[in-house]
């Protein structure tokens, strides 16, 4: 099972809004994932700044942090605490200051996301009271990604959940299971990559962060994808300007695309969508198998 | 005309006021509003009853049809008619993979696209799909008529028994023990009688179809026939 929603959004109006589409899209996914969940969203940036989301055990863990890292980023952090989870901007220039600081003085937090935009929330739990926990339903930004889990490759925990990071202002979610994950991991783990749990979707991410370091491009790491992992599987990847969509060849995993001249939206199943804005005059279609498709904004 | 809005009745309570339908019932005519995508909408009808379904459907719907007439103005998820005995099931927009899946009889007929795996397993169950169909589909058919004005995708009819293909457009791949076979004037016949069930009786020329089945050489196993299984 798993459920993956998206939205994308080509109307500046909606944005106020985007957190508030997305938390019922994902609310309405419980069905399909109801052991975990987690979103990344794509909200305002500053030029010359890097936004890092934090992970940490819990609020507490977290509320001293920003004053602390502020002094090694030479600036106030912009903090943002919600819930296990806190977002900061930093210098870029001092970005890799404060994860060493960071490392020093928090060891038990992990930086979980990284860009100029992308921010990622996960947890344990309902889909819809995670949502809560975050208060995603007043998010803002261009566009968002989000997945409810039913596990069944590995243990249902935090690092489990998606999404899985694959660099900058990069992440992707997975609804199915890999069945060479166990080689595939071998095989990265040789080229250098660290994989924090047994999960097949953090493979999977792993493989695209690997295939976009030896130089190919976020669509080209997809194509390639298709040769080297095996198994079921729909991916849904977030980039800083949108979101794209792979399905293996077999197409067993469901998937609904819906567009409007205001937005475009995915969903695992069409019920995920029936609350958007002109839904009923939507294109709703189903992306094909072994297609890698791009939604960005120019 | 009995209309229930999904919006206000749960579908648990219409399908069993579906259900409570019999071979002789005067409530002919139901109307179903905002089904918002639900699964098993209208299933395991037992009447012959018209339903008509304004909105896009979930998984399944219509399956296990016997008898009943069911609409679908607008798309369908997996599965849809799937399993049906008799009657008709309508679907106005596309419908995803499995549509009309182990059918055993009746007719399914789809005004667009149909995903992939239309018909697998179809047990004499017809369907006419006026757009195109994706990839395996008829997979294991084993009985009944499938017929598809537009393209099918990769590997049509693999491992086919003895259902009948007629594939108007290109096919992108046969499947295992799946061939092209002449259109004789049977089949014409047999052809110009699904597409007159359909409604496109004279709007189409039975000629531009090809037809396909089953080679009949996975039947029994044959170790040179290792690699097609």
């Amino acid at each position: 099972m798993c459920g993956i929603v998206g939205l994308f959004l080509k109307d500046k109006a909606l944005e106020p809004e985007l957190g508030g589409l997305v938390t019922g899209m994902l609310a309405t996914m419980c069905d399909r994932g109801p052991d975990s969940a987690g979103f990344a969203v794509y909200g305002a940036g500053k030029p010359g700044a890097v936004k890092l989301t934090l992970r940490g055990p819990s609020r507490a863990a977290l509320e001293p942090l920003a004053q602390e890292l502020a002094m090694v980023a030479g600036t106030p952090v912009a903090p943002v605490l919600r819930d296990t989870h806190l977002t900061i901007m930093v210098p870029a220039a001092k970005e890799q200051a404060v994860r060493d600081e960071l490392a020093a003085i928090a060891p038990d937090v992990t930086v979980v996301g990284t860009g100029k935009r992308m921010e990622i929330f996960k947890e344990v739990g309902r889909p819809d009271t995670v949502a809560a926990r975050f208060d995603l339903a007043h998010m803002q930004g261009t566009h968002a990604i989000g997945h409810t889990r039913m596990a069944t490759e590995s243990a249902v925990t935090t690092n489990g959940a998606h999404p899985f990071t694959t660099g900058a202002d990069q992440c992707l979610v997975h609804n199915g299971s890999l069945s060479n994950h166990n080689a595939v991991r071998r095989t990265l783990v040789r080229e250098g990559l660290r994989f924090e749990t047994d999960n097949d979707s953090e493979v999977a991410a792993g493989y695209l962060t690997w295939r976009m370091r030896e130089g190919l491009s976020l669509g080209e790491a997809l194509d390639a994808s298709l040769a080297d992992l095996d198994g079921f599987y729909t991916f849904v990847v977030g980039t800083e300007s949108g979101f794209g969509v792979l399905r293996d060849p077999v197409a067993c995993k469901p998937a609904v695309v819906a567009e409007t001249d205001r937005w475009v939206a995915f969903g695992t199943e069409y019920r995920a969508l029936v609350d958007l804005p002109g839904i009923a005059a939507a294109k709703v279609w189903e992306p094909e198998p072994a297609k890698v498709y791009f939604w960005e904004r120019s | 005309m009995r209309t229930v809005d999904l919006a206000a009745t749960p579908l648990r309570e219409l399908n069993a006021a579906l259900h409570r339908l019999t071979l002789e019932t005067n409530e002919t005519r139901w109307r179903v509003l905002n089904p918002r995508g639900a699964h098993a909408v209208a299933v395991g009808l037992d009447a012959p009853v018209r339903v008509e379904i304004e909105g896009h459907v979930g998984y399944y719907c219509a399956g296990m049809n016997k008898h009943a007439d069911v609409v679908i103005n607008g798309n369908a998820g997996q599965g849809v008619a799937e399993n049906m005995m008799s009657g008709r099931v309508h679907v106005i927009g596309d419908v995803s993979q499995a549509a009309g899946a182990t059918g055993c009889g009746g007719l399914l007929v789809v005004d667009g696209n149909a995903s992939a795996r239309c018909g697998i397993s179809m047990k004499g169950i017809d369907i006419v799909v006026k757009g195109s169909v994706g990839h395996m589909s008829a997979f294991m058919a084993q009985a009944g008529n499938l017929v598809v004005l537009g393209d099918a995708g990769e590997a049509l009819g693999d491992s086919i028994y003895e259902a009948r293909l007629y594939v108007r457009g290109s096919v992108k791949g046969l499947g295992a023990d799946c061939i092209e076979k002449p259109l004789r004037e049977e089949h014409k016949k047999d052809l110009r009688r699904l597409l007159e069930a359909a409604k496109l009786g004279g709007k189409v020329d039975v000629a531009e179809f090809k037809r396909y089945g089953s080679a009949r050489g996975l039947y029994h196993f044959h170790i040179d026939n290792l690699g097609s299984y």
